[in-house]
């Protein structure tokens, strides 16, 4: 039995991960929620908007690679990711311009901007695979690691190591403050309150004199840096590849429903949900049983409840359940 | 001109298209019939599936966006009934793989039960939570031995469970049952639920039904795919060594290797035109009966259709269920006409969202156009890559040979396809939101 190093295995391979995969949903599903809470409806585009944002941001990247600016220990792609925050930006505001704002006026069903989102994510979709191609694209550069396993063991003693990347310390900081200042936004200035009450109730913040284009307009400005700074961040902690982004969706989705649609805090825990569940059980925990379990308990096999690939059943298993006994979510979002 | 004879026309024009790829070399037609006759099978089958959303989007109201999953099932069913039993594999893991199935579903039914008869409060969690956790532990410990039994079995070509040995035909409307049972369990669950959640269930089960089939080696082989699938319909390289063949193809003027090929796939496209009008044809009967009035008026107003006594959950649940069985069977089809079950060539986007194109392009509520939309949208998802290739190549004529960017948009013309479905797709929302034939 020797339960630091079983600790330490746990922190290595299940709560860091998870907690750097939960930041990335949770700021996916933040821009789903938002989405829906204020122009109501389920975004299937969200998934290839962070692909968009994502891509601008490593062309950008290559650039400054190429004129030698780099960012010291950080990536390149931290100084690139303003660029690719304001392109993504001009980009969905064009899609809202040139295509949303049509059935906005019409007052059309949410199924119908469903179906409008579907065309929109294909746009969006063959457009990504038309720049960068459909391929994989690694574009993390600067120091790999906070944290080098080695060291850690030469520095504590124990068997086992801990890693921790500097994508991965990174992603949490950028979560925090992001979050923080999303928070900051709706709570304290004006804009975002007329926000929140737009989204409470639109007849009465009409009458109130809130300009509904205006709120649409910070809608999608806010959703286009939240999904381009996830994006960004999943891309740097592991590939960037458009199909990927594509499939984020349903974990993304899924979030967003566990926590609630239309609530932003549900946002945030359903994605730290979501991602420590798809960790936790798609982990073989052999090695952190063999540490914590007398000798003669010791498993034989991997102890993985689920092989990997089924991480997709994970998400969707905790949807189901959460819709079954809690149809609004954990935290009490919204039921059209 | 009439409504009738305008559509007649808009098949005539789509069929015209088809024959045109046959006879010409003109542009992005290739010149060739069997490029032709791959296009019509395909279209057959787009068709067929389009039939089936529309069934479930057009006369209901619902929002499927599971597809995928269903046309893979389909797929599976070519698998399980019509290829030979792997020798040795039931005895050394069947009886353990059909016990775990046993166990798991058993386990699944008595968590339902206990959630429903106990009273809610904290014992009932822990009982239930028990029950999964027991179950989940018996169900594993019975079928990791069992596959990796069956896995064991000459791996190289076989190593899953096999089939039943049964006419590849009947595997089609063995595809419409293992979907409709898909469905059936997706339906019970997520219906009567806001539509979006429909959806995103629907997305999900597709993504699951997908890993299931990647990785169950012992059920599907995974992503080292099932190749060699019986056929309907005799191989090429028999027909070529019938001396009775190639005389009658001598005949007609033909080469026996092309007239060969070309049997086969009118043969491929004769079977699944039947299928396809067996299938129009029921669904423009339901259309007509009550049954469909009922379901068009379920769809209109909810509200008022419970207050007349209809059953809208069940209603949901049996046109959820009949939709997805036909686009199981086109699934089955599919495979048929493919000869391999390849897991791995299963996207969202090909086989789920290209379908709702055709669907919403064709004319939602209204089966002819769905199979418009079918033919149509196919004939485009197959075309246009030759046609933005021509494009760019005439866009960028004024750039070096060897310019970089000119290098990059030739290289990847072919991915202009999903942005001009899209393309597509916001026109006619936009413009003519119920399609090219609308409902009547």
């Amino acid at each position: 039995m020797d339960l630091l190093n079983a600790l330490v295995a746990l922190t290595n391979f299940v709560m860091i991960p998870a907690i750097a995969y939960g930041s990335q949903l949770a700021l996916g599903a933040l821009g789903v929620t938002l989405i829906y809470s204020i122009l109501r409806f389920s975004n299937f585009a969200h998934g290839d908007t962070m692909a968009f944002g994502t891509m601008m941001t490593i062309l950008v990247t290559w650039l400054f690679q190429s004129w030698g600016i780099g960012f010291g220990v950080l990536p390149t792609a931290l100084l690139a990711l303003p660029f690719g925050i304001l392109a993504t930006m001009a980009l969905v505001l064009v899609t809202d311009r040139t295509v949303y704002r049509f059935y906005r006026e019409q007052k059309a069903k949410p199924v119908v901007f469903v179906m409008v989102s579907l065309g929109v994510m294909f746009m969006m979709n063959g457009l990504v695979r038309f720049i960068i191609g459909p391929g994989d694209q690694r574009f993390s550069d600067g120091e790999r690691f906070l944290i080098k396993a080695r060291a850690f063991k030469k520095m504590t003693g124990l068997n086992e190591g801990l890693a921790i990347k500097t994508t991965q310390g990174i992603t949490v900081v950028t979560a925090i403050v992001v979050v923080a200042l999303l928070f900051w936004f709706l709570n304290k200035t004006r804009t975002g309150k007329s926000m929140r009450a737009y989204s409470d109730n639109e007849d009465l913040a009409l009458l109130s004199g809130i300009n509904p284009e205006r709120v649409v307009m910070y809608t999608w400005l806010i959703v286009a840096a939240l999904a381009t700074i996830a994006g960004v961040l999943y891309g740097l902690d592991k590939s960037f590849k458009p199909f990927t982004y594509f499939q984020l969706l349903l974990p993304i989705f899924a979030s967003a429903i566990v926590g609630g649609l239309g609530s932003p805090q549900g946002a945030i825990a359903g994605g730290f949900i979501i991602a420590f569940s798809e960790v936790t059980i798609t982990y073989a925990w052999k090695k952190v049983l063999n540490y914590s379990l007398p000798e003669s308990l010791a498993p034989d096999g991997l102890v993985q409840l689920l092989s990997t690939d089924y991480k997709f059943a994970v998400s969707f298993a905790i949807l189901i359940v959460v819709l079954l006994f809690k149809p609004t979510g954990l935290f009490k979002g919204k039921a059209v | 001109m009439t409504d009738t004879m305008k559509h007649s026309l808009l098949f005539a024009a789509v069929g015209l298209l088809i024959v045109m790829e046959g006879v010409t070399d003109w542009g992005f037609f290739s010149g060739s019939w069997n490029s032709s006759l791959v296009i019509l099978n395909m279209g057959l089958i787009s068709a067929i599936m389009a039939l089936g959303v529309n069934l479930q989007w057009g006369f209901a109201g619902l929002f499927n966006v599971g597809i995928m999953g269903f046309t893979a099932l389909g797929g599976l069913a070519v698998v399980l009934t019509a290829t030979p039993p792997t020798p040795g594999a039931w005895s050394a893991g069947g009886a353990g793989v059909v016990m775990a199935m046993v166990m798991g579903a058993l386990t699944v039914v008595s968590a339902v039960t206990v959630t429903k008869m106990m009273p809610k409060g904290r014992s009932r969690a822990l009982v239930t939570i028990a029950i999964l956790v027991v179950g989940f532990v018996i169900y594993r410990a019975l079928f990791d031995p069992a596959i990796g039994a069956i896995e064991e079995i000459n791996p190289a070509i076989e190593g899953n469970i096999g089939g039943l040995d049964w006419p590849v035909i009947l595997s089609w409307p063995v595809g419409g049952l293992l979907a409709a049972g898909a469905a059936w369990l997706i339906g019970k669950t997520a219906l009567g639920l806001r539509s979006d959640y429909l959806a995103i269930a629907t997305l999900g089960i597709a993504e699951i039904i997908i890993a299931v089939l990647k990785n169950e080696d012992w059920l599907s082989r995974g992503v080292k795919n099932v190749v060699g699938l019986p056929r309907p319909l005799p191989f090429e390289v028999d027909l070529q060594n019938d001396p009775a063949f190639v005389d009658r193809a001598a005949g007609l003027g033909l080469d026996p290797v092309l007239a060969s090929t070309l049997y086969v796939k009118l043969g491929y496209a004769i079977l699944f035109a039947v299928v396809l009008l067996a299938l129009l044809w029921m669904a423009q009967m339901a259309l007509k009966s009550p049954w469909g009035r009922m379901m068009r008026a379920i769809r209109d107003n909810e509200v008022a259709a419970e207050a007349m006594g209809k059953d809208v959950t069940r209603r949901h649940l049996q046109i959820f269920v009949l939709g997805s069985a036909i686009c199981g069977i086109a699934g089955a089809m599919m495979t048929t006409l493919d000869g391999q079950l390849t897991p791995g060539t299963y996207n969202p986007l090909r086989f789920t969202f290209l379908i709702w194109v055709m669907v919403i392009v064709g004319g939602s509520g209204n089966n002819f156009g769905s199979v418009l939309g079918g033919f149509l949208i196919w004939f485009l998802w197959i075309k246009v890559e030759p046609m933005s290739l021509e494009l760019i190549s005439l866009l960028t004529s004024g750039m070096a040979e060897d310019s970089f960017l000119r290098g990059h948009l030739m290289e990847n013309a072919a991915h202009m396809r999903l942005f001009t479905m899209g393309l597509i797709l916001l026109l006619v929302l936009r413009f003519s939101p119920r399609g090219l034939i609308p409902e009547k």
